[in-house]
């Protein structure tokens, strides 16, 4: 997906920098040379860029403009959250769905083809006031969270598993809208997803909230 | 010796003594990992200074030493520990992040990929750039 927008939009002052929240160091590789991506793509391990950007879920995604200005704040970056209504028997899903994940898809690139294209005379591209208005709320317990994740994936780095294991329920449990946190400290199935059946428990439990936070974007499901 | 885990990166701080309380460290180790510096009229770090409170200076600054954990919680920013006081975590206040995300100045930062290549968002100042993230979970 972001391969063939920056081929398209790459010699137009556009670049991609798709960065991987991945704590175990090996993991996202794999996806790396399949995607065989020609833009930076570097490992968070410690999730800086949730503390920096408040990113809480992936796909989110910043804009940033030459001046290395915000335009729009974290948000879900053209993600429809299908999967919440699949049949978990037969692994199918409703009709409407691929239609839904299309039009997420489609809605967010044009956006950001329209940005490319035409800057902040864009109608995506936020005015100041209007990004402030979009920025993550920053307390001081997601602060403390934070820090506790960033223990805990030292400590899990340095072989000291149960203790840096402990800070990070404990950071989840501090910042519970955090997928990153959660997913990135529970266990995998036998194809590498977070998605075991806690991970559906927890999914269940926002009843009618987002699993992906709304994006103000016209267009966008 | 301890670690401490700052904005700036990652330190080792070999004069530093594991600690569950204090977390005091060569003045030259605190500097390069947090920007504070004790000078005559405090600690500052760039053009700001904070008065120590009066009469509890050593309770800071000791004989080339600054305690990050007393200096730290003083100025109201999350300090977390391990449990043997080895690694620390010193980030910024809430209230700080917030002004900082409020200034719609893009936060740097330097990150590797799987080559070991650092990758900065200064790096790619002039143009138009799509921070966005991913995961294999």
């Amino acid at each position: 997906m972001w391969q063939a927008l920056y081929e398209e939009l790459g010699d137009r002052g556009f670049v991609v920098i798709a960065v991987a929240m991945d704590s175990r160091e090996g993991d996202p590789l794999p996806w790396i040379e399949a995607a065989r991506p020609t833009y930076p793509t570097p490992i968070d391990r410690e999730h800086r860029l949730a503390e920096l950007y408040g990113i809480v879920n992936v796909p989110q995604a910043v804009w940033i403009d030459e001046a290395g200005r915000i335009v729009r704040p974290a948000e879900p970056a053209g993600a429809y959250e299908g999967f919440r209504r699949m049949n978990r028997a037969t692994r199918e899903m409703p009709e409407d769905v691929a239609r839904l994940t299309a039009q997420a898809k489609a809605t967010y690139l044009d956006a950001i083809r329209d940005w490319v294209r035409a800057g902040d005379r864009s109608e995506h591209a936020f005015t100041a006031e209007q990004a402030r208005a979009h920025l993550p709320a920053v307390t001081a317990d997601v602060v403390t969270a934070q820090s506790m994740f960033r223990l805990g994936q030292f400590l899990l780095a340095h072989g000291e598993s149960a203790e840096g294991q402990r800070w990070i329920r404990e950071a989840s449990r501090l910042q519970p809208d955090s997928w990153c946190i959660w997913r990135q400290g529970a266990g995998v199935n036998d194809t590498g997803l977070a998605a075991l059946p806690d991970f559906w428990e927890r999914v269940d439990a926002l009843g009618a909230a987002r699993y992906y936070a709304p994006v103000d974007m016209k267009g966008m499901p | 010796m301890v670690t401490l885990l700052t904005d700036a990166g990652e330190f080792t701080v070999p004069g530093a003594p594991a600690s569950m309380t204090t977390l005091w460290c060569p003045a030259r180790d605190a500097e390069a990992a947090t920007g504070w510096v004790a000078k005559p009229e405090g600690l500052c770090r760039g053009p700001v200074c904070v008065p120590l409170p009066a009469g509890r200076e050593r309770e800071f600054v000791d004989g080339g030493r600054v305690d990050l954990a007393a200096l730290w919680r003083h100025l109201g920013q999350p300090v977390v520990h391990s449990d043997r006081g080895h690694v620390w975590v010193l980030a910024q206040s809430a209230r700080d992040r917030a002004a900082a995300l409020a200034s719609l100045e893009a936060p740097d930062f330097a990150l590797p990929d799987p080559t070991g290549r650092v990758h900065r968002l200064s790096d790619h100042r002039g143009k138009k750039v799509l921070l966005v993230t991913w995961a294999s979970w």
